[in-house]
């Protein structure tokens, strides 16, 4: 009855249109754009094909200060919010009343707009000449001596990236790993109860092993997503970030490509697959640890 | 007998230790709520003090006893808010429908139809999956500003109206459709699109509900894209326009407006979020990735 029904092909033409324009073609392209040096995106010329916008890009300071930014952006926060997610999530799922509250309230950063909540974090976290802003005055009040989280030293406002990143990510992993809690059988939790096993062993014993395969899937996530971190530091600081000494390698490849700074795709390029390459790299060292820890 | 006493308060003491648990655990729990709620709580209470008084305070009030939605009046007028949230809402809604309609005679053909060559490509289409958006946006900026197509809105929605994971979502939802429907539908002499309109997409549809959110959620949030593709205001999306009020808009100290306008670009997915609260949940968690 079904042949060989050529009719398929035309419900995957838009499709295929589609996709081949904006992203087979662009694959392709940007390996090319990557070896053209010198290209200028005026004339559309370039002097000849090499591996110079390599190791410009690897040499310039500004990608160094962003690798910088970013590895240290992720080794901080895929641990910390992971860690906490789980610690929040069985929380949750061993409480009754009020718990459909608190999911919905840990779910409510997942709908909003990053540029926009960015903003009232900057608020929060700012001094101007009017006022040390909230978190100082906090830290005032503990004894401590105001800092200008924005502005001001590196830690600080590395701290405030972090920090923002976390609330952002949170409700991702929240969500997942209490669908996860709640498909695991309570048959081994009501065996572990009639031996006396305490709260802690069984938390070691039982409910991490059970979902280990959602933790490692919110790890690779999480490091895939926090190596690709720009718009919460965007949020935060602003559009020039290089300035400010917060890029991070994302923002990199943007700002060689436009704005101020903008106008070389070849730089761009060669910096896009340097983070391709350390993402695919970090994601197989992942796996291959998975395969030693995860129960399936 | 003499032991009877002892269980009594073996089990006093359990019960208190279980009630304090309880109560820590719900501490913290509220102390999380208190972080996630409180940068809201604070939005709002910000656009609504007045631009005098916020200056005024050199500590922050934790409430105001005066009101004003001036602010509100100011984000529309001072600013062309208005204009933002219209341009991202034509391109929330033109993104997603023309999205839909791809991806839907995109997964009909793999999940229904029988054609030579049919689960190479799809296997080949999942491999798609693996390709960053960072590596592709560069050539893409080459491609739309070649064709002339910045500050467009052609350029904006273009390049987002195909997902392969959306794709490969709905083909598994089709395919799990009984083949027996079709075959009696094609005794009745129905056509192929017939039967995806009047069978598929009907019982498909919870999927369907499910891409439409994601795609919604991402369309309002997006800013990279835009920001690369646009540089005249008027075809400014919410995040472009709200990173434009920061740096130019209301002169950098009017914080109160600055504010206004972010709890008017927030309230809109928040309200849809309250409403459709356990269907999003349900969506991200099958298939959302942020984080």
């Amino acid at each position: 009855m079904e042949k060989n029904n050529q009719k398929g092909w035309l419900y995957l033409i838009p499709a295929f249109l589609f996709l081949g324009a904006f992203m087979i073609y662009p694959l392709v392209d940007v390996f090319v754009y990557s070896f053209e040096e010198g290209y200028n995106s005026a004339s559309q010329t370039f002097f000849g094909v090499g591996s110079y916008n390599y190791s410009y890009v690897l040499h310039d300071p500004y990608f160094l200060q962003a690798v910088k930014n970013t590895f240290l952006l992720v080794i901080i926060t895929v641990p910390l919010s992971t860690g906490l997610a789980l610690l929040i999530s069985v929380g949750l799922s061993s409480i009754r009343p009020l718990r459909d509250l608190f999911q919905t309230i840990y779910f409510l950063p997942y709908v909003t707009n990053t540029l926009a909540v960015g903003l009232v974090f900057m608020i929060l976290f700012k001094k101007t000449a009017y006022s040390d802003g909230l978190i100082n005055l906090l830290i005032n009040a503990f004894g401590g001596s105001s800092v200008d989280f924005i502005d001001g030293p590196y830690w600080a406002k590395m701290f405030v990236l972090c920090f923002y990143t976390i609330w952002v990510v949170m409700p991702f992993k929240i969500l997942i790993l209490t669908s996860a809690l709640a498909s695991v059988n309570q048959v081994y939790y009501n065996a572990a109860r009639v031996d006396g096993t305490s709260r802690f062993r069984i938390f070691r014993r039982i409910t991490v092993p059970m979902i280990s395969p959602m933790i490692f899937y919110l790890v690779i996530t999480g490091f895939i997503g926090a190596f690709k971190a720009y718009s919460d530091a965007v949020a935060l600081f602003g559009t020039d970030l290089n300035a400010a000494e917060m890029n991070t390698i994302v923002g990199y490849v943007y700002d060689m490509l436009y704005g101020d700074s903008g106008g070389y795709p070849s730089y761009a390029s060669s910096a896009a697959i340097i983070l391709f390459a350390i993402v695919l790299t970090i994601t197989c060292i992942n796996l291959l640890v998975s395969r030693k820890h995860v129960h399936y | 007998m003499s032991n009877t006493p002892d269980y009594e308060k073996i089990e006093k003491s359990a019960c208190r230790r279980r009630t304090t648990g309880n109560i820590i655990l719900y501490f913290l729990l509220t102390l999380w709520a208190l972080v996630v709620l409180f940068p809201f709580y604070w939005m709002i209470l910000t656009s609504v003090k007045s631009y005098g008084s916020y200056n005024a305070e050199r500590i922050p009030a934790f409430f105001t006893l005066s009101p004003t939605l001036q602010n509100y009046a100011d984000a529309f007028t001072t600013v062309s808010l208005g204009r933002y949230l219209a341009n991202t809402l034509l391109f929330t809604l033109v993104t997603t429908a023309v999205m839909l309609a791809v991806i839907t005679l995109a997964a009909f053909a793999f999940a229904r139809l029988q054609f030579r060559g049919r689960d190479l490509v799809f296997t080949l289409f999942l491999s798609l999956m693996m390709i960053p958006n960072e590596l592709v946006v560069i050539t893409n900026f080459a491609t739309v500003t070649n064709l002339g197509l910045r500050n467009t809105f052609t350029g904006l929605i273009l390049p987002s109206v195909t997902s392969v994971f959306y794709i490969y979502l709905l083909r598994e939802n089709f395919a799990q459709i009984p083949d027996e429907l079709y075959y009696a539908a094609k005794v009745d002499g129905t056509s192929d699109l017939r039967y995806l309109r009047r069978v598929m997409i009907p019982i498909c549809k919870p999927t369907l509900i499910t891409i439409v959110i994601l795609k919604v959620i991402e369309c309002w949030n997006s800013y990279v894209w835009p920001r690369l593709i646009t540089d005249d205001p008027d075809y400014f999306l919410v995040s472009n326009g709200i990173q434009e009020i920061r740096e130019n808009g209301f002169g950098r100290e009017n914080i109160p407006a600055m504010m206004a306008a972010v709890v008017v670009i927030s309230l809109p997915l928040i309200v849809l979020f309250l409403i459709f609260r356990k269907k999003i949940m349900a969506g991200v968690a099958r298939g959302g990735t942020k984080g």
